[in-house]
């Protein structure tokens, strides 16, 4: 490999920040007595002690899975603190008391003022005034009925909505992490569209974080009503840091008759030093039920941080002629390991469902795209079309494709396509020869492979995304 | 022959190039002032395209001896990006294709690129996109292209006129055009040289790479040089190609056979 790629695969990840929060924690360690701890401490009601006790029992009785292509120590489960109580972060009286090095990264990512200022931890009133854009942001939507809080206020607030669906798409006892979560988690986000209502702007959890945390174990459940639709934005390009390192959260999505739910997610958790020390493992169980006749789940998604990424946003099809979708872009450098992918279940008639998959991978990382398309008896007429494109950056990352195809009805139609490409010493010379610099040239070429899936994504989303990977595999000289 | 006494824009002394250990190039030497064609023909393997490579600045090739002054500077002393932002333009024999990326996109980052380098003004998309237009119209483009992912899925000649318009952007002062007649009818042909007589003027120069003299038929060079075993081993005028159609390669040995006798 040429010095010009080695030079831009090593970019350091210089740009995190830490908040100081401080907090209760409780003992480390996981048993009944932890969970009845982090319940009460929530002041929750017995159902959902109840939804937790019978997913940590099931816990018990599960193994840790190893199937997936990527490699960790063991996680000690009984050395990790299953509560904490945040304490308000602290805010920083204004933008010049914040990190210079923070504000360029802001700057590099295109991210809006508003939340650079949020992000950074400086209190949003004082740089909006009077009016706090969350406060209005929440106003409006109430206006249309739309309910959209922390899954704990949620729990006091709207119990009966949240008991009818939570734990109704990743059941308790799904698999291990889910199971942890579901026995542990402390918060995430609730959202519910009633019927009939197409959510006037995209649902940020910017706005929602930025005045709680919501932990290691992030739960989130929207549910949107016949005929509503809404798009969901998960995370943020800027860095982000974690002292926790095992991150499993849980996702569920309901729509129901003509319902549509799209879900776009820019993942940049830490993702190790250059030699593979630290990072988070995002092991996390993503799942959409579309119940509804004609419904509708659209995941997108980007992901670019972490020392290791786990997971399926997986589209379960059982009203007739509903939609599943799935675009990914994972990028991977240094000693990243990512495993992902998503899971098409198709039941209902005339169901239909596309995956688009962008796998990079730079340094020594390595990146497998992993997808299950099933066509259950049920699934007449079924279509799938899949695509998965790698793209290695040097010679020593590695790209990996696992499909899985499972016909059970013969008027199915399914369509895998595959295909490994590598930036070349060409591509960049031609690049060069016309003036660009390999920087700019590496960007390009990337973007351009990830053209179809940032298509998806709400605008804004989409340059900060197109910044974000152009930033990830950036030359350190500059 | 014409004589000359313009400005000297490269000079190429002993030129000895290798990739991966393989000597290559075995001592090249050629004087390019500006306002004059140059075209370098010669059998496949001869070294042709690799001598335009490492003009470029291709990594691959490492000079091992020699030296390249191009406008009174040590070229070898840029990386190709440089070279490039310098005005040194290198049509390629395969352009490269950019899946996803938009020409008009890549045309303009280019374009940008260099004008800024330059200390010249950039244009913005709109203002980008009426100039290239207007060169677009040079070589009979039309103007869907420009929405195209770069080179994917081009034809042979689709990829050349990309090339020379790229050259019309970029104003190079020594264009080097390596075999750009191959894969083109004549039509095609006639258009590409449309577009390179045009773009050439006093000021700049340009090398042609080509097997064919068909080539030469519609871009007149001043100077014919012909390579073999990485060395040119002959020069003429326009005429030298004509003889290398009539008589083939073969004939400048036997020539310089009875040229040697002839001395004895």
């Amino acid at each position: 490999m040429s010095a010009v790629l080695q030079n831009l695969v090593n970019q350091p990840y210089k740009h995190g920040f830490v908040t100081d929060i401080e907090s209760y924690v409780a003992p480390k360690g996981l048993s009944e007595e932890t969970i009845r701890l982090i319940s009460a401490k929530k002041d929750e009601p017995g159902w959902l002690l109840n939804f937790r006790l019978e997913a940590f029992q099931k816990w018990l009785t599960m193994t840790e899975p190893h199937w997936q292509n990527v490699k960790y120590p063991k996680i000690d489960f009984q050395a990790i603190s299953y509560y904490a109580a945040p304490k308000p972060k602290n805010k920083l009286a204004s933008m010049d008391e914040v990190d210079p090095e923070l504000l360029r990264t802001f700057e590099k990512l295109g991210v809006p003022m508003h939340e650079r200022a949020a992000l950074a931890g400086v209190a949003v009133d004082v740089i909006f005034d009077s009016v706090s854009v969350a406060t209005t942001y929440k106003e409006k939507l109430a206006e249309v009925g739309i309910i959209f809080c922390s899954i704990s206020e949620a729990v006091h607030t709207h119990p009966e909505l949240v008991r009818q669906y939570l734990g109704t798409v990743v059941p308790v006892g799904d698999n291990f992490f889910a199971a942890l979560n579901s026995a542990v988690f402390t918060d995430g986000s609730f959202c519910y569209i009633p019927k009939g209502v197409k959510c006037p702007m995209d649902l940020s959890t910017y706005f929602r974080i930025n005045t709680q945390d919501s932990g290691q174990f992030e739960r989130t459940l929207i549910i949107a009503e016949e005929g509503a639709s809404v798009s969901y934005l998960e995370g943020c390009t800027a860095p982000q840091f974690d002292t926790n390192q095992l991150h499993a959260a849980v996702v569920e999505l309901v729509a129901l008759d003509h319902a549509d739910i799209k879900y776009s997610t820019v993942q940049n958790w830490y993702a190790g030093d250059e030699n593979g020390v630290g990072g988070i493992y995002n092991f996390v169980t993503k799942r959409g039920l579309a119940k509804g006749v004609s419904s509708r789940i659209s995941w997108t998604q980007v992901e670019t941080g972490s020392a290791i990424t786990w997971k399926y946003p997986s589209c379960i099809l059982r009203g007739d002629n509903s939609i599943g979708e799935f675009y990914s872009v994972a990028v991977t450098n240094h000693h990243q390991q990512a495993d992902t992918g998503t899971k098409m279940i198709h039941i209902g008639k005339n169901t239909r469902s596309t995956i688009i998959s962008k796998g990079i991978s730079a340094g020594k990382s390595n990146s497998s795209y992993r997808g299950l398309v099933r066509i259950a008896p049920t699934a007449e007429n079924a279509r799938n079309f899949s695509q998965c494109d790698s793209m290695l950056v040097g010679d020593q990352s590695g790209a990996h494709t696992f499909p899985y195809i499972q016909v059970r009805n013969n008027s199915a139609k399914v369509e895998h396509e595959a295909s490994t490409s590598k930036i070349g010493e060409d591509q960049l010379f031609y690049l060069a020869q016309r003036g660009i610099d390999a920087e700019e040239a590496v960007s390009m070429i990337v973007n351009g492979f990830c053209k179809e899936v940032f298509q998806q994504l709400p605008m804004e989303f989409a340059v900060e995304a197109t910044k974000l990977l152009s930033f990830k595999l950036e030359n350190s000289v500059g | 022959m014409n004589i000359n006494q313009n400005p000297i824009i490269l000079n190429v002394d002993n030129l000895h190039a290798s990739i991966q250990n393989t000597e290559i190039l075995k001592g090249i030497n050629l004087t390019v002032r500006s306002g004059e064609i140059h075209a370098i023909m010669g059998l496949n393997g001869s070294g042709k395209s690799t001598f335009a490579k490492v003009l470029a600045g291709h990594p691959d090739y490492h000079v091992t001896q020699g030296s390249i002054q191009y406008e009174q500077k040590d070229l070898l002393e840029l990386s190709a990006d440089e070279r490039a932002q310098a005005g040194v333009f290198l049509a390629f024999q395969y352009p490269i294709e950019i899946p996803g990326v938009a020409n008009s996109q890549f045309l303009r980052l280019a374009y940008n690129t260099v004008q800024a380098k330059r200390g010249k003004e950039e244009l913005d998309p709109l203002e980008f996109d009426d100039f290239v237009r207007e060169k677009m119209k040079l070589l009979e483009m039309k103007p869907d292209f420009l929405d195209r992912s770069v080179n994917e899925g081009f034809s042979g000649g689709e990829k050349k006129r990309n090339e020379i318009l790229q050259m019309a952007l970029l104003e190079p002062k020594l264009g080097i055009l390596d075999e750009t007649d191959s894969g083109l009818d004549i039509d095609a042909l006639k258009i590409v040289a449309k577009g390179v007589n045009h773009l050439h003027h006093k000021d700049n120069a340009i090398i042609l790479i080509t097997h064919y003299q068909r080539l030469l038929d519609h871009i007149v060079p001043d100077f014919v040089h012909v390579m073999e075993a990485g060395r040119i081993i002959k020069t003429g005028g326009k005429e030298l190609a004509l003889e290398l159609e009539t008589h083939g390669y073969d004939w400048i040995h036997n020539d310089q056979k009875r040229a040697a006798g002839a001395s004895t």
